[in-house]
């Protein structure tokens, strides 16, 4: 008996056009849990090295979390994987809302795409009815647009849709794949772009077996009401209109200073009374009571949803305000692009013009005003007009493409990805490491666990440790003796980075939501799920006993599995360098010691390998010997083996 | 001939909806046979009605059982939102795949979780963290009369719809056959 999975995924060959349901080996649920564990082990399995983004070969999978569509509070995601077209490495995304629950009650944990389709087709999949239907009609169209037009043709109302827009039409590398209130981003939409893949539309109405099912429902019951009453979870940030500490820390424009002083009472005001004017309301995600996104109503626009500091990536971008924000949301949302790199990319584009390597040749007509420029140059992206067709894959590739000094320009990138435009002063361990060994690319996926600075009052750092029910011991005693301004000792900083990332593995694999997990613990410390209490969510409705040491087992599996995957696509410790000006003040031989001990930590190479040792111990003794055979590993790399800590 | 009677109201104040449909989901783990078994939004009785573009998340209860739908469909303007069809009805009727049990196709009538002993509030309620749905409870005079037809009365009339009376008859007097 299957318990919070069905036991069954989707294989769709968009090439041939043909549709299987594939009964799945139980024995992975129990190694990956799920999500995007059981993703890695496919694209391990099936997508080698020398396949390309946009090869058919490519596959583009949608996993519902083990836990989704259970009684679980939050957990609701589904994570989109495949290999992306932008680093050239493993891509993953997540997103919430309702898809990823009415995917398991339509009787399926997980989708795998292959092929491509001759024109653009929508899935359709019905409980056990699942087509593969027409959606040249719905080419161009904004992607809340089609999901409205599909339900209508469909006559089902209740039909949940994950659709891409113009961007991901035309392969745009910061295209996303948008869902109700959620989107994917990160690579993923341009690759189901290049599927010809407009949209998956799902209707669900089958049961899904749990282990205990009275159990989970009080445990789901008491975790609802505690999630609501928790002030330190969901985004917090979104629904507070004092917005110093984005527009103070961030940096404004191509990511290159921070405007002290911007933020004052008058303009709080003002951009509190814009916001009020065009939201809609607050809405949340299936089956949890927190409500993190704004709809929004701009005149003249379709609704859509605000998300995470979206709100102001746009304005910082172009030294604008709020307004112009929710305005080329408006437009970005229905493109489908994703609104942490397309700002920086736009932001590039505009320095490349200042700075006379675009000219008035590459860009006719090009407007004086930043916000009509980025206007102006967002049409050309997503058509892959002129300049644009660069500009649309990203910022790194962009820089090359363009040539002419453009490189330079290209500061803010690591792995080839847009990273979140933060300029500080010192040096900080715990955060170069999430940067730089981070397979997730952006470090919103990475950190979370450990707080980011330290109380200033000792007793009151006291009263914080006392209450930290999801800390390990060892963070306690670090966090007690952690005084403001100064360094953790390095090997606190792999172990912070360590429990940050393995604590997004778990969330990942079951599709629970960091806002209640992964990424809560940093503020506040009071997550309201943690590595202590999962394993009885896990247990009572998958009927998978895990202590917290197996369930961090289980993690690591399938963070090194993740890294094998990069590791054959060549990623290797020159490729872990956060961007130079990330920090003024760096520490180049404390920060290389640190990346040492953290692969030591981690048992893998000093190239940052997992070595034999480490595989064999976590069962993936295939993996190494594809390491071995391809010359990456030589048999004697058996050592370091991870340590056993305690969870 | 007057009597008392306990008057039960679900309010529900679709502004503060937030979308999240716990509620669906409580109302079906706390129906299902045994209770809990399973959790399935679309064994419901409670839906939201859902039109995310138009800024409308409305949770309806089901009500009673009507094999056709009515002679014309209601639809609404309020405040400049027109809202779906039916989107006010509670009714289970045709017109629509709401509050009907998805395989055997039976309807699924709202009871305002009855049970031994009593919840306090119903769960869809108990569940809605924003008070989008809020419970009252009071006792009115009415003129003494017949309660509704109960669960088992509207499923048996849905099979007499889809299948004929006499053939439900037939059913029935072979099952007691059985037994
Ligand atoms: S915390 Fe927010 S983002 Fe997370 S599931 Fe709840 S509503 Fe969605
Ligand atoms: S009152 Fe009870 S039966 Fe009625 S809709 Fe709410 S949960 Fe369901
Ligand atoms: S529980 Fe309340 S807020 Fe959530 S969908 Fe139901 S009525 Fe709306």
């Amino acid at each position: 008996m299957r318990y919070a999975e069905t036991g069954f995924r989707l294989e769709v060959d968009l090439t041939r056009g043909s549709i299987e349901k594939v009964p799945t080996d139980p024995s992975w649920t129990e190694m990956f849990l799920g999500g995007q564990g059981t993703a890695a082990k496919i694209l391990w399995d099936r997508v080698g090295p020398e396949v390309q983004a946009f090869d058919p070969e490519n596959l583009l999978i949608f996993t519902a979390g083990l836990l989704v569509g259970t009684p679980v509070p939050g957990a609701n995601r589904t994570v989109v994987n495949t290999i992306s077209p932008q680093t050239g490495l493993y891509a993953h995304s997540i997103f919430g809302a309702f898809f990823g629950p009415e995917l398991k009650h339509a009787g399926y944990d997980q989708i795998v795409f292959r092929g491509k389709a001759p024109d653009l087709v929508y899935l359709w999949i019905h409980n056990d009815k699942v087509e593969l239907r027409d959606a040249t009609h719905l080419r161009g169209k904004g992607a809340q647009e089609t999901a409205r037009l599909i339900r209508e043709e469909l006559g089902v109302p209740e039909a949940q849709v994950a659709a891409i827009g113009l961007a991901g039409e035309n392969r745009v590398y910061m295209a996303t794949i948008e869902h109700s209130s959620a989107s994917a981003s990160r690579g993923v939409g341009a690759v189901m772009g290049d599927k010809r893949l407009k949209a998956i539309a799902v209707r669900g109405t089958q049961d899904l077996q749990l282990a205990k099912p009275e159990k989970i429902f009080q445990l789901s019951l008491d975790m609802f009401k505690a999630i609501s009453e928790n002030p330190f979870t969901g985004d917090i940030m979104a629904h507070e209109d004092d917005e110093e500490f984005h527009v103070d820390n961030f940096a404004w424009g191509n990511a290159r200073k921070r405007i002290k002083g911007f933020w004052n009472k008058e303009r709080e005001e003002r951009w509190k009374k814009i916001s009020e004017s065009v939201r809609l309301r607050w809405t949340g995600c299936y089956n949890c009571p927190k409500d993190c996104h704004q709809a929004i109503k701009v005149p003249g626009h379709e609704t859509y949803f605000q998300k995470c500091y979206s709100k102001l990536t746009y304005a910082m971008a172009a030294y604008k305000e709020i307004d112009f924000n929710y305005q080329i949301l408006a437009k970005t949302q229905a493109y489908g692009l994703d609104g942490f790199s397309t700002p920086q990319v736009l932001a590039f584009a505009v320095e490349l013009y200042e700075a006379g390597i675009l000219t008035d040749e590459d860009l006719p007509g090009f407007p004086e005003d930043n916000g009509d420029r980025f206007f102006y140059l967002l049409e050309k992206i997503v058509r892959r007009e002129g300049v644009g067709d660069a500009l649309a894959n990203g910022v790194y590739h962009a820089a090359r493409q363009i040539g002419r000094g453009a490189e330079e320009y290209d500061h803010n990138t690591m792995k080839k990805f847009e990273q979140v435009p933060l300029k500080l002063k010192m040096i900080n361990f715990p955060y170069f490491l999430m940067y730089a060994t981070g397979e997730k690319m952006n470090i919103t996926q990475i950190e979370g666990s450990y707080p980011q600075v330290p109380i200033a009052d000792k007793k009151e750092r006291e009263e914080f440790v006392k209450r930290w029910e999801a800390a390990p011991e060892r963070f306690k005693k670090w966090y007690l003796e952690w005084e403001p301004r100064t360094h953790p000792p390095l090997e606190a900083a792999v172990h912070i980075c360590d429990w940050n990332e393995t604590m997004h593995y778990i969330d990942d694999a079951i599709g629970m939501c960091a806002f209640l997990s992964s990424f809560r613990g940093q503020f506040g410390g009071q997550p309201p799920y943690h590595i202590y209490n999962l394993p009885k969510f896990i247990a009572a409705a998958a009927g998978i006993e895990l202590t917290p040491q197996e369930l961090w087992n289980v993690a690591r599996r399938n963070r090194n599995l993740i890294r094998a995957i990069n590791v054959r696509r060549g990623l290797r410790r020159k490729d872990e360098r956060p961007p130079e000006d990330h920090w003024q003040i760096r520490d180049p031989e404390k920060e290389q010691k640190v990346l040492s001990d953290y692969y030591t930590f981690k048992g893998w190479t000093q190239d940052g390998i997992p070595t034999i040792g480490t595989l064999e111990k976590l069962g993936l003794a295939d993996v190494a010997e594809d390491l071995v055979r391809r010359g990456i590993l030589s048999e004697d790399d058996r050592e370091p083996v991870f340590q056993d800590i305690s969870a | 001939m007057t009597e008392k009677r306990i008057i039960k109201t679900i309010k529900v104040d679709p502004d503060k909806c937030i979308g999240c449909r716990a509620c669906e989901l409580a109302c079906s783990a706390f129906h299902a046979k045994p209770r809990y078994s399973s959790a399935n939004p679309a064994r419901s009785r409670i839906r939201v009605v859902f039109d995310e573009l138009n800024d409308i998340y409305f949770p309806i209860r089901s009500v009673a059982y009507t094999p056709a739908e009515c002679a014309g469909r209601h639809a609404y303007v309020l405040q400049g939102k027109e809202y779906p069809e039916c989107a006010f009805c509670g009714n289970i009727c045709p017109s629509r795949d709401y509050f009907y049990e998805p395989d055997s196709k039976l309807p699924l009538k709202c009871d305002m979780c009855e049970s031994t002993p009593e919840l306090e509030e119903p769960v869809c309620v108990a569940v809605c963290r924003v008070d989008a749905l809020t419970y009252e409870v009071r006792e009115e005079e009415v003129a003494a009369g017949e309660e509704g037809p109960d669960e088992l009365e509207i499923g048996l009339e849905a099979l007499a719809d889809e299948y004929g009376l006499d053939k439900v008859l037939d059913a029935v007097a072979r099952i007691a056959g059985k037994e």
